[in-house]
């Protein structure tokens, strides 16, 4: 998993079976130090609760579709968690 | 598997079910020249400490298969912490 911030959410009335109710928010992937690294990409909220500007950790690949109600559905991202804190060490 | 290092920890209270009972710790990956190589957040079976180099796991069915569930959003998981790591028939210093 790997962190991220909540920059927006996408409307889609029209989706394919199983991702009914199913909500997609804009994530922008962060590197350790909370620094933007890479491309946004769009992910399910498993979680229901995250919102714009959240810190949140996400899920990639097949395992994204497994934090679904509905397991066997296309997504390849999907968010499992909402950050209270990270606490980094050593010589981090 | 990759070889990683414990560098820090996630807290959560909002979070999948599945993750309720388990620790997050987030690891820096290194490549097989101990170069950084991003990181990743990790489930941890093992009790790993900070400042560990541990074996990760990023798979999801054979994460699923350690934690004993049959379906679950986990990739990521600390399986092993390494004692020696050889490479080209050098020690490499492990912490």
């Amino acid at each position: 998993m790997q962190l991220a911030r909540v920059v927006g959410s996408v409307v889609a009335t029209e989706k394919v079976e199983g991702l009914e109710g199913v909500r997609f928010l804009v994530i922008q992937p962060l590197d350790k130090n909370q620094e933007p690294a890479g491309r946004t990409v769009v992910a399910a909220d498993a979680v229901h609760m995250a919102g714009s500007g959240e810190l949140v950790y996400f899920v990639s690949s097949r395992e994204a579709a497994e934090a679904l109600p509905v397991r066997f559905v296309p997504v390849d991202h999907a968010i499992t968690g909402i950050v209270d804190e990270v606490h980094l060490g050593v010589d981090s | 598997m990759k070889v990683g290092r414990v560098v820090g920890t996630v807290v959560s209270t909002v979070n999948i079910p599945l993750l309720d009972e388990h620790r997050l710790l987030l690891c820096d990956l290194h490549d097989v020249d101990g170069e950084p190589d991003g990181y990743t957040i990790c489930i941890d079976v093992v009790d790993a400490g900070m400042g560990d180099t541990v074996l990760i796991l990023d798979e999801g069915s054979s994460a699923r298969q350690i934690l004993g569930i049959e379906t679950g959003a986990i990739r990521a998981v600390i399986v092993g912490v390494v004692d020696e790591l050889h490479v080209d028939g050098e020690l490499r210093e492990v912490e």
